[in-house]
């Protein structure tokens, strides 16, 4: 294959301008990649910092009430930060600070990257600026306070859709204007090579950790690992490593809004085609003449119309299947996570939540799933309460 | 037909944008043969994009404005047919990979042939990936245009060597957009690509005034401006032609 392409996916199409940027970054990750000092670095941090290795959680009570399938949890929602996105960015910033950068920028959907930014730029001492759809700056206003209170810049995007491609778009004419002194943390296994590697590099421990604990617990590898698929970091990351164990069916779950056979949806793999789009040739949303479509979901993390390259290939060889979730299913899935086993999933993971609600069922009771909670609710309450009505403030 | 190698013979080439369907067709119709007669030496025809990421704020407001009122890149081939052939102007159009992949690149390159479109400028197509139309491009004939950009420097030969039509020098860091002052050393960039090929060169990116205009094109074969004619576009709409006219005029007779 060649470098930097999934089957016919990946490649770098990028303006000119930002192609030495690019490459410096790729020259450096590949040199640092290998290098045992970054590598301790990193999990140092890792331990010491973020708090993994996360917890696999036995979820006997869902287990139970399912009448399936033995249910875990992948507990990335008590990482530092409440996300997976922590392990990316002390990745890429850790990389950015052995590049010489100063400055960081970045795009943000529901806050969660952008948060996982402005604490790793904070803990480093590194300048960072945010960009964040104007829409979702609205649905998850805590998260920009958060991002403020860490010391990051957050810029509302107002142009497009106001959503997370938005964010990217402006991140990346930003990074255009400066790129001596400063590293584009892009969130997502997405992106120009080479970012789409770095950042499942980066998320692939989740995967790592999920084999070892469950060889533990359970002397034998799941049956099925879920997780919710916007960009796809958080899927990447909890399917590379069984990626060869063909016995592991990988389920990446999407946002179908409003639901996949309706235009308020942004479910790619569902709707999409193959396109060129934010430096990736891989799957999108768009119409004949390629324009990019105003996608729709309630969750601002999975609100994207397309997917990553690597996503894109395991779709089209079979190994990951791709199933949509609607809005309603994972609102559901959102309460009954919250009042079955006390814990409050981030809207993005509940789509994950509410497929393994379906699947487990169908399972004998010796099967085993796993679900990778990517990250916390707590941001999402507010929004919750207003999709069900609820007026918190009166 | 006019080829783009025309639009160099006539001094310092002028190359000026418009958004194609901003704010209508018929505007950009008219626009055509304005920009043509007032001595424009080559027309770049912008197919809007929903996301163009190498655009500022101007454009990218022209590119939602013409895909609201109904802009397909069907119906600027249809455009172009008509028009070109009346034109003494090369064209050209400038868009996004996308757009052209998802119509199905040997489609598209057929139908540019066709209607008389000489070459395409597709920003975020860089060396590396340029594989993904010279195929097509050579089959019927389309030059795909290089572009080179400040932060180039050792690869400004590669991409030069290959390049087709002329090199389109970006001269400055960011995406498009008026500025008070371009401060790249831009006759370090056009001197490099003077020594890798014979094909001309235009500076393109934060030209506004014809001042700048004279500055730039000193170093170079010619300049282009988008921004500036689209402003004028957004700010007068269906009655933009005459005050085009008027700005064409002072740019070319600037470089001249």
């Amino acid at each position: 294959m060649k470098k930097g392409r999934f089957g016919e996916y990946g490649g770098q199409y990028i303006p000119e301008t930002l192609m030495n940027a690019v490459k410096e970054l790729d020259e450096a990750y590949e040199h640092y990649k290998n290098d045992p000092e970054f590598i301790k670095e990193l999990d140092d941090l890792y331990k010491n910092y973020a708090g993994r290795p996360s917890l696999l959680y036995y979820a006997e009570k869902m287990t139970k009430d399912l009448g399936g399938a033995k249910i875990y949890l992948k507990r990335e929602d008590l990482n530092h930060t409440g996300s997976h996105k922590i392990n990316n960015v002390l990745g890429q910033i850790l990389l950015a600070k052995k590049m010489g950068k100063t400055r960081v920028i970045a795009e943000t959907g529901a806050g969660q990257h952008g948060v996982a930014t402005a604490t790793g730029a904070a803990l480093m001492g590194m300048e960072c600026e945010i960009f964040m759809g104007k829409l979702d700056t609205e649905r998850q206003a805590l998260n920009v306070y958060r991002m403020e209170l860490l010391g990051a810049k957050v810029h509302p995007v107002s142009s497009g859709t106001g959503t997370l491609k938005d964010a990217v778009n402006e991140t990346m004419r930003e990074w255009t204007k400066r790129m001596d002194d400063t590293l584009y943390v892009l969130g997502s296994v997405m992106g120009p090579h080479p970012f789409p590697t770095i950042v499942r590099d980066f998320q692939k421990v989740i995967s790592k950790e999920i084999k070892e604990q469950i060889m533990d617990k359970e002397g034998r590898l799941p049956d099925a690992v879920l997780a919710c698929v916007g960009g796809g970091s958080n899927a990447m990351g909890a399917f590379y490593e069984f990626i060869p164990d063909k016995s592991v069916r990988l389920i990446g779950c999407e946002a179908a809004g409003l639901g996949a056979d309706t235009p308020k949806t942004a479910a790619t793999i569902a709707t999409g085609s193959t396109g060129i789009f934010h430096g990736m040739k891989s799957l999108f949303c768009q119409d004949k003449y390629g324009q990019i479509a105003p996608v729709y979901s309630i969750s601002a993390g999975l609100d994207y119309p397309g997917i990553g390259p690597e996503h894109a290939m395991l779709h089209d060889t079979g190994r990951a299947e791709y199933v949509p979730i609607t809005d309603d299913e994972a609102v559901n899935a959102f309460e009954y996570l919250s009042k079955t086993e006390g814990i409050i999933p981030a809207i993005e993971s509940s789509h994950a939540v509410a497929h393994a609600m379906k699947l487990a069922p169908t399972m004998s009771k010796d099967q085993i799933i796993v679900i990778n909670i990517s990250g916390r609710g707590d941001k999402d309450v507010a929004a919750i309460a207003r999709y069900k009505g609820v007026n918190l403030y009166d | 037909m006019t080829k783009i190698s025309d639009a160099f013979k006539n001094g310092k080439a002028f190359i000026g944008f418009i958004t194609g369907g901003d704010p209508d067709i018929e505007t950009t119709e008219k626009l055509l043969y304005t920009m043509s007669e007032s001595g424009a030496d080559l027309i770049e025809i912008g197919i809007p994009f929903s996301d163009p990421i190498a655009e500022g704020p101007v454009i990218q407001e022209a590119s939602e404005r013409a895909l609201a009122a109904g802009c397909t890149t069907d119906k600027l081939f249809d455009l172009v047919a008509k028009v070109s052939p009346n034109l003494d102007t090369p064209i050209v159009f400038m868009t996004y990979i996308n757009p052209i992949y998802t119509y199905g690149k040997e489609k598209f390159m057929s139908k540019c042939k066709e209607c008389g479109i000489q070459g395409i400028i597709v920003p975020d197509l860089p060396y590396e990936e340029k594989d993904e139309l010279t195929p097509e491009c050579n089959k019927y004939g389309i030059d795909l245009i290089s572009l080179i950009a400040p932060t180039s420097h050792e690869r400004i030969t590669m991409i030069a060597k290959e390049a087709k039509g002329f090199v389109y020098c970006v001269s400055s860091l960011g995406v498009t957009g008026v500025r008070s002052e371009i401060t790249t050393d831009i006759s370090a960039m056009t001197d490099l690509v003077r020594k890798a090929t014979d094909i001309p060169c235009a500076i393109g990116f934060g030209i506004s005034t014809p001042e700048q205009a004279k500055k730039m094109s000193a170093d170079a074969d010619g300049v282009i401006v988008g921004s500036a004619i689209v402003k004028i576009v957004a700010q007068y709409g269906k009655d933009s032609a005459e005050h085009v006219a008027e700005y064409v005029r002072s740019m070319k007779e600037a470089i001249s």
